[in-house]
């Protein structure tokens, strides 16, 4: 296990160190125009090499890069170019929306998800089968703009209309201000989230619980007269659920590193639309930052669903 | 006479269905799947009007990017709802959103096959490579493989874009390089055991070497989840170019593509619901006609998968 565990967090650091080679070699070969954007249209060329020099951007890559690594082992991830803020700092402040936003939809599409696969694989070939897996592909079709302007319009813009002023247009309220209005600003946005990734835990739910209602510890549990309820539910399902933990760290660790779209379409300002704002600045250090951390998400969340899988399954050993 | 000839029939037949390879049992399973086949002729009728997208400009007299500031917009100048000038209604520049529509639909379609077929062969040459060769070459591509799935997409995706500038060309490279890896992992998975086999020994024996054993031997052996997953990828490619140009990424305008006809939209669905609602229809119903279909492909590739 402790192997293991060291193996894996090297491997993790490895492909950290690859990808942030990558991201600073892909902007360091494109143009940029930061100090002219800084200096502004009347900007002299003096001004605009005092700014280079000032970001240490007329040093060559290499030297750049050293030390956005040095800085980057001790924690320190730079400043953002516009307005000197640490890149720690700006994460900082975007990351508890991504997290309200990510794990409000995980609670949903978890309980979506599970629930219409305990189902469709309960009655295979049934009605309510085919209906549910229909609605979950439908679903699981849209695109995430699309569906969220939708409920933007039916929601928020009909209901208002029709003096129901339930859910706002967008943004966020944080939960300092109350839990209420946080939950208002939300909503919307986690049910277009749980709604587009509910689709693959249906199928995951439905497929390994049919396998697992096949196996004879079952036909044993039913034989000693145990209620149906309780042999798919504490026989079945417990077993059943080891793939939809696998997928579920892997998604919630992508989600943590930005939902992007989601985030744009319904103006929340998390680490997604501040990754977008930053790209379209041109502001290098925080698309590193928010780039670099989203991979950190990934790379731990595959370390804790493996480390889960051999909690949750004692016949999966790690070496 | 009769019964002589009858008797061979009854003889031939069992031969005739014993000879049926896996790929042909698999295509009828695929054609007995009603739900497959009707998203399959609702993508053969979405790849009709992509290809007589100018026909549709013909019949309306209206080219795709003509923009109409005088019957196709109202005195307000906001778009104009569905008529008989245009059946679709207009967009914020008084174009006819159904001609649009119709081209849109080559980008969407190009895209989608385009960058699926570049995904499916780096991903099917890199994951063969690896699993079939191992060793230092498996080692470096397997990392590579974790770093690629590691990477967030579409944060890269719009980094990369707007670095180079938005063009076809960049779409369909930056989703066919960011997607391989998956491919490239399935397959590599699927080789680690095809390798141990003994027809790849016998091969080996007979004289063939690594490249011919790789991709006449073994690369047969893994194109049913390949075919599976080139369905299901298409859908996801689609809805990935629509996201690059709903926020500003795609096709620099004055290109109908669905995604952007959408981005368009957004600041007029109050007013002219139609502006988004077609294109957006256009692109879920081509979406949910590949999933359903992949879906069905998926079924009669692996049929255990259905059964209980």
């Amino acid at each position: 296990m402790a192997m293991f565990l060291i193996r894996r967090i090297g491997h993790g650091i490895l492909v950290l160190w690859l990808i942030s080679v990558a991201v600073f070699a892909l902007f360091f070969v494109a143009p940029s125009n930061v100090a002219q954007t800084l200096a502004g249209r009347q900007g002299t060329p003096e001004t605009i090499a005092l700014i280079k020099h000032r970001l240490g951007l007329d040093l060559p890559v290499w030297q750049q890069y050293l030390h956005f690594l040095g800085n980057a082992v001790k924690g320190n991830l730079g400043y953002d170019y516009y307005h000197q803020v640490p890149v720690t700092h700006i994460i900082g402040q975007a990351l508890p929306i991504t997290v309200s936003l990510a794990l409000g939809a995980a609670v949903l599409w978890l309980a979506l998800g599970v629930f219409n696969g305990v189902i469709s694989a309960t009655h295979p070939r049934s009605l309510a089968d085919r209906g549910l897996t229909l609605f979950a592909l439908f679903f699981y079709s849209f695109p995430s703009f699309l569906l969220g302007l939708l409920l933007l319009y039916f929601l928020y813009f009909r209901l208002t209309l029709s003096g129901f002023g339930w859910f706002p247009a967008g943004g966020y309220a944080p939960l300092t201000g109350g839990i209420g209005p946080w939950f208002q600003h939300l909503l919307l946005p986690w049910v277009a989230l749980a709604l587009l990734l509910a689709a693959t835990y249906t199928r995951l739910t439905r497929g390994s619980m049919l396998d697992v209602l096949g196996e004879d510890y079952i036909r044993t549990a039913r034989s000693k007269g145990i209620r149906e309820s309780r042999v798919v539910v504490v026989h079945g399902l417990r077993s059943a659920l080891t793939p939809v933990v696998t997928q579920f760290g892997i998604d919630l660790g992508q989600l943590i590193g930005g939902v992007v779209v989601i985030e744009t379409v319904f103006s929340l300002p998390g680490l997604g639309q501040t990754a977008v704002v930053a790209i379209n600045q041109q502001d290098l250090p925080v698309i590193i930052g928010i780039v670099l951390f989203a991979s950190a998400a990934v790379v731990v969340s595959n370390i804790l669903v493996d480390i889960g899988y051999a909690v949750l399954d004692p016949r999966v050993r790690l070496h | 006479m009769t019964a002589a000839i009858e008797m061979v029939d009854v003889l031939d037949e069992p031969k005739a269905i014993e000879g049926r390879r896996p790929f042909s049992l698999a295509v009828r399973r695929l054609r007995k799947d009603k739900v497959a086949m009707v998203s399959l002729v609702v993508i053969v009728l979405i790849v009709l009007m992509a290809v007589l997208a100018p026909v549709f400009a013909a019949v309306t007299g209206h080219p795709p990017n003509e923009q109409y500031r005088d019957i196709g917009l109202t005195p307000d100048g906001l778009p104009r709802g569905p008529n008989g000038t245009f059946w679709l209604g207009t967009d914020d520049l008084g174009r006819d959103i159904l001609v649009r529509i119709a081209y849109g639909a080559r980008i969407s379609l190009l895209v989608g096959v385009l960058a699926t077929a570049i995904t499916v062969v780096i991903g099917v040459v890199l994951g063969l490579a690896a699993g079939f060769l191992g060793g230092i070459t498996d080692t470096v591509l397997a990392r590579l493989i974790d770093v690629v799935l590691s990477v967030p997409f579409l944060l890269v995706a719009i980094a990369l874009v707007s670095v180079t500038g938005p063009s076809l060309t960049v779409t369909v490279l930056v989703i066919g390089c960011f997607s391989w890896a998956s491919v490239a992992r399935i397959v590599r998975g699927q080789v680690l055991s095809l390798r141990e086999r003994e027809f790849v020994e016998a091969a080996r024996s007979l004289g063939a070497g690594d490249r011919r054993i790789m991709f006449v031997d073994v690369l047969p052996n893994v194109i049913a989840p390949v075919i599976v997953y080139t369905t299901l990828l298409i859908p996801v490619v689609i809805v990935t170019q629509a996201t690059l140009s709903f926020l500003g990424l795609g096709l620099p305008p004055p290109t109908p593509d669905w995604g952007g006809m959408i981005s368009e939209s957004q600041n007029y669905y109050t007013t002219a619901w139609w502006f988004i609602l077609f294109p957006g229809l256009a692109l879920l119903v081509t979406t949910l006609a590949f999933n359903l279909f992949g879906d069905g492909v998926r079924d009669a590739f692996d049929p255990r998968a259905d059964r209980t």
